[in-house]
């Protein structure tokens, strides 16, 4: 696929790293026993460690070390069993410390790969550059005084984990995808909800565009991007605005840029009277983080299958396109559902339904596949019906209507309103004879063009209410008229 | 490295700490002979030593248990600040 974009002077290529905020899943907080919750009484969820009290001290929360492992083992990443904590020091309301504890030259997650799709037969690798543990700061609200922001720290403390991805990225629809894959797979591991309103995964974006095959440009980086949405907004304007500076003969200043949702641009983010300076010291209130080989195995072999190695079996288990898989993965709750929907069933018929009907519906009427108002049972004794011939598929999809209302169980449905399909050959035999004496027109006509065989189909279906079975219907009118 | 008075005006910028002239000029020379007398450090052979970041003993760290059994006294947390409002702290406006 071409993913250039077109200037005055010719084509330019995109490059796009990201770093992902992933929060972590865990009760309490990463060097704290604060609650994590989301959406908590503000600064009720806050310990003295938190708030960056004198003389308090950071005890590391194992569960949230063993996230950042699963999900390092879930990028195929190198588990470093030695890493360190380190400060890095900067001033801001929401960070009571003075200083957030990250990882900064030994992270605990080294170099790994996610794979996104391209389309339906092309796929391609992003390498992870790390993975590392910090904390998340506290929120400032700036919208609650005219002369002062309110700080709730909350927040404050939760572990995050910091995915930076090398600049193999080459196009906003790219950067959406690697997103997804990487929420995809995280909710799979259960190491991060991937909720991007709730904050739980954020994104800063670095933009810098080039010549083909030139060096690499000056980048900026977009900060904060909320949703997968704007993600592909602000680089497609990003880019475009790269290009125009350069074209203009202007020069790009490397800085920190912000999304606007609202303008849909990104803009320069003034606050720079000083360049940061970090000065990162491994923190001394931290002992290394050390671990053995066994605990990574034993983490290993717990691992739950993963999307791709799930989009595999799919086609090979059930014969599904990659296309039909692809979807069913994306959500392991949607791949549970089809699994079990499937269950005796045809999976093909399973997850057209699914992908098709199924989906439509409930976005529709704003259900998630955890809260949809048909259960499995009867989403598969519906297929069954179709399966076996009961029902045809246009009736079908009366039936699922009607199941929507009340999750009715298909086969009342089917019973109750005499939904069933003629599939008695002498009953339609005797329907279509009476159709073929009273329209000896048609049938002089259908001799000359066999297509019109259609016309007889829908004089049967209109007589049945379409209930006649059209395989039926089509084989008997092939014998009696050709 | 020396440190001159540019570089403690730095340090102190960063730091948040505002200092006299008199101020920086005594802690240029200060820190200056602070950091001479630890660089002799640099005079020892440390090829293939790895860096010691703590006297403890590694295996021993204690990791703690993902429960909930911190939090919960907001009063507390506020007491000392200069300002704040309804469960809040106050700061002067922080916008970017």
């Amino acid at each position: 696929m071409n993913n250039l974009i077109k200037g005055e002077t010719g084509d330019w290529e995109v490059v796009i790293g990201i770093e992902v905020h992933a929060q972590i899943v865990s009760n309490s907080k990463l060097f704290s026993s604060a609650s994590t919750k989301f959406g908590g009484e503000h600064n009720t969820q806050v310990s003295f460690v938190d708030a960056g009290m004198p003389g308090m001290l950071p005890v590391i929360n194992w569960v949230c070390v063993e996230q950042a492992i699963r999900t390092g083992l879930g990028l195929n990443a190198k588990i470093n069993n030695y890493s360190i904590f380190d400060r890095k020091n900067y001033f801001y309301p929401d960070l009571p410390q003075g200083y957030q504890i990250s990882q900064f030259k030994q992270p605990i997650v080294g170099e790994g790969s996610v794979t996104i799709d391209i389309d339906d037969k092309k796929s391609k690798t992003i390498r992870i550059e790390r993975l590392h543990l910090e904390q998340d700061a506290g929120k400032s609200l700036h919208d609650q005084h005219p002369e002062f922001s309110f700080v709730d720290l909350n927040r404050s403390g939760v572990a995050l984990m910091e995915i930076v991805s090398m600049p193999d990225i080459s196009s906003a629809d790219e950067a959406q995808s690697y997103i997804k894959k990487l929420r995809s797979i995280m909710r799979y591991l259960g190491t991060c909800d991937g909720n991007m309103e709730e904050g739980s995964l954020r994104a800063d974006i670095n933009v810098s565009v080039r010549k083909p095959g030139d060096e690499l440009g000056t980048r900026c980086e977009i900060k904060n991007v909320n949703s997968i949405k704007f993600i592909g907004q602000a680089i497609d304007y990003e880019a475009r605005r790269q290009i125009e500076l350069i074209e203009d003969s202007k020069i790009i200043d490397q800085e920190t840029r912000l999304f606007d949702p609202k303008k849909g641009e990104t803009r320069s983010m003034r606050s720079k009277e000083e360049a940061h300076d970090y000065r990162y010291f491994p923190d001394p209130d931290l002992l290394p983080l050390s671990f053995s080989e066994n605990i990574i195995e034993e983490i290993k072999s717990e691992l739950p299958e993963l999307p791709d190695d799930k989009k595999e079996r799919f086609q090979k288990e059930y014969s599904l396109s990659p296309y039909d898989s692809n979807i069913l993965v994306s959500e392991i709750e949607i791949a549970d559902f089809f699994e079990a929907v499937t269950k005796g069933r045809d999976p093909k018929i399973a997850a057209n339904w699914i992908t098709g009907e199924f989906f439509a519906a409930m976005n529709k009427l704003g259900f998630n596949i955890v809260d949809s108002p048909i259960t499995i049972d009867n989403l598969s004794k519906l297929i069954k019906l179709i399966e076996e011939n009961i029902i045809s598929k246009r009736i079908a999809k009366d039936v699922f209507e009607i199941m929507l209302e009340n999750n009715e169980d298909p086969e009342e449905i089917v019973e109750r309103e005499g939904l069933k399909q003629v599939s008695n050959s002498g009953e339609l035999e005797k329907i279509i004879d009476n159709i073929i004496a009273n329209n000896p027109d048609q049938v002089e006509a259908v001799k000359l063009k066999p297509k019109l065989i259609g016309w007889f189909v829908g004089q049967v279906m209109k007589e049945t209410n379409g209930k006649a079975n059209p395989k039926l219907v089509n084989d008997l009118l092939n014998d009696k008229l050709n | 490295m020396t440190i001159d008075s540019k570089l403690v005006e730095r340090i102190a910028k960063l730091s948040r700490i505002s200092l006299t002239e008199t101020e920086i000029k005594n802690l240029s020379s200060e820190l200056d002979n602070i950091l001479n007398w630890i660089e002799q450090l640099s005079e020892l052979d440390t090829e293939g030593i790895n860096p010691v970041f703590s006297s403890f003993d590694e295996e021993e760290t204690k990791y703690r248990n993902d429960k909930v059994n911190d939090g919960g006294y907001r009063e507390d947390i506020i007491s000392n600040a200069p300002l704040s409002e309804d469960g809040f702290f106050l700061v002067p406006k922080v916008v970017d």
